[in-house]
């Protein structure tokens, strides 16, 4: 059964966004400008990923969680693309794939002590043995790094929004949980959404990094500001959060979430790209819109994981 | 009989492996004609090529491309045959020898263009190493001077060559692109036409990113 403020709050997201549709549309009708149509295109898209994101929530935690996988599935597949790979670890990158099914079964059994191991100590010990068999010595630390790092950003960071969902549990999952998940993955998105709005509002030229001339400090204090407030808005109301605890998570995920989306600007222009890919109109490919809950997951579960706030 | 066997097989396993498992993208599809006959002229690095050109295409459109192989490689075993012929209506073409007697080897693809169809024509002849263009056959330019009102239209696949290379059996996901170039015509000089094609194939291919900066990085491009 889905509570009542989960509906609630869903309503609020679906109207609030349909508010912002209508005046850009009012906006791109007025002066088509392309910065314009850029932002109509990143909504059009937007709607298409709530209501996915939605009917996963809704339908209960296994199909939340085959969603969660299948994001990991397409996210890997893209970084594995982007990096340069060997062609002697073709059957290794295969296997690599196999991890996802295998990681997200311990995740649905709830079993935290091997969910915490799997991906960098057994896949880890795995991939080098099978890379070093395959017995090709050249570019022999850039292919195990990179794949390595990719597992770990792809598969096992993202596998902790799948992990909320069976905190509570001694073995299965819990469906009270998508709460947790909502909170997190909302906040994730509304902090993305508040450093860029902030920045192309007030922002001023300099930037407060050298990865990415778009993230000025106006982007990162507003967007933080508003991730804070927002959470200690619905934290309470949503979840079983205090105030103060609710604050504290605002301010991690605020933090988290910033890191994780310039870590992924980092990557892309290491490999001389703007875009991870081209699944999502308008904000490039999966990469590039899950680059902060790649951070934050982990942040916020160990967060309430460890002061037992569930 | 075999039309609906092969929609059924295109739409439920082709498809759905290549669109969903593999991942593909279209880059520039509005540089297609929207209707008539056309020759597509692509590089090739994997079988993989030629479903992954019909799987970027409405399904209603399948019957009207044409790909051209090699009748000594299709033909070999009767497996690879009844697929090349049935799934792909595969134009054979022979690739070793021309005898007079032989007649005009490109009969079929003329009567192909003749009947709007779309030719999917791979001028290296064989699948080379991704990332390296081998040199280009004349049988596009023959095709062309024949038909000077059929676009020629280059295409750049990138992708397919990590996902099934020559050599490989198991295919493994990569997200590969299919570019479209800007359609040629025929301009009455059999190598200048040959040369502007792979020129359009090989300008795409060098629009791709490059990982020159790290020297490790160079050491993978090469090893690929």
């Amino acid at each position: 059964m889905i509570p009542d403020n989960i509906m609630v709050f869903l309503e609020i997201i679906i109207v609030t966004l349909s508010i912002v549709t209508t005046v850009i549309y009012g906006l791109v009708k007025y002066k088509p400008t392309a910065e314009l149509k850029e932002i109509w295109l990143r909504i059009r898209t937007w709607w298409m990923m709530i209501i996915i994101f939605m009917i996963a929530i809704l339908l209960g935690p296994v199909i939340s969680l085959v969603f969660f996988a299948l994001l990991s599935f397409l996210a890997l597949r893209e970084f594995l693309s982007l990096i340069p790979t060997r062609s002697v670890d073709r059957p290794t990158l295969l296997c690599v794939y196999l991890t996802i099914p295998m990681q997200y079964l311990l995740i649905a059994n709830g079993n935290y002590e091997i969910f915490v191991i799997f991906v960098p100590l057994i896949v880890f010990l795995f991939l080098a043995s099978s890379m070093v068999l395959a017995g090709e010595t050249p570019g022999f630390i850039s292919a195990i790094s990179t794949l390595n790092w990719g597992l770990m950003l792809t598969v096992y960071l993202l596998g902790y929004v799948g992990f909320v969902l069976v905190i509570t549990s001694d073995g299965g999952l819990i469906t009270s949980n998508a709460v947790l998940v909502l909170f997190l993955v909302f906040l994730t998105e509304l902090n993305d959404v508040a450093q860029y709005t902030f920045g192309k509002l007030f922002g001023t030229t300099t930037a407060i990094i050298k990865v990415s001339p778009n993230k000025t400090a106006e982007g990162f204090a507003g967007g933080l500001s508003i991730t804070i407030l927002s959470a200690v808005l619905i934290g309470p109301w949503l979840t079983s959060f205090t105030t103060w605890e609710s604050l504290i998570a605002g301010i991690l995920i605020g933090v988290a979430g910033f890191l994780g989306d310039i870590t992924i600007s980092a990557v892309k222009r290491d490999l001389g790209i703007k875009d991870t890919g081209r699944l999502l109109p308008g904000h490039g490919g999966v990469l590039d819109r899950v680059d902060s809950l790649l951070f934050t997951a982990p942040v916020f579960f160990h967060y309430i994981y460890q002061f037992k706030l569930y | 009989m075999f039309k609906i066997l092969r929609y059924c097989i295109h739409m439920l396993l082709i498809r759905p492996f290549l669109l969903g498992f593999v991942g593909l993208n279209l880059i520039y599809r509005e540089r297609l004609p929207a209707s008539g006959a056309a020759i597509l002229v692509a590089n090739h690095n994997s079988h993989l090529d030629v479903p992954a050109i019909i799987s970027l295409f409405p399904l209603g459109l399948l019957d009207k491309f044409r790909p051209v192989g090699a009748r000594g490689y299709f033909f070999r075993n009767r497996v690879l045959a009844w697929c090349a012929i049935h799934l792909f209506r595969l134009i054979p073409l022979n690739r070793d020898r021309f005898l007079p007697s032989d007649g005009d080897p490109l009969h079929e693809c003329s009567r192909a263009l003749e009947k709007n169809e779309i030719l999917i024509i791979f001028p290296e002849g064989t699948r080379g190493i991704p990332g390296q263009l081998g040199p280009f056959k004349p049988g596009i330019s023959h095709l062309a001077r024949r038909h000077p009102d059929v676009p020629v239209i280059p295409i750049f696949i990138d992708g397919t060559g990590k996902v099934l290379p020559k050599d490989a059996y198991i295919p493994v996901p990569f997200v590969c692109d299919v570019y479209i170039g800007n359609a040629v015509r025929w301009n009455g000089d059999k190598k200048m036409f040959l040369q502007i094609i792979r020129q359009e194939i090989l300008n795409m291919n060098n629009q791709l990113p490059h990982f020159a900066t790290d020297p490790n990085h160079e050491i993978l491009n090469q090893i690929y």
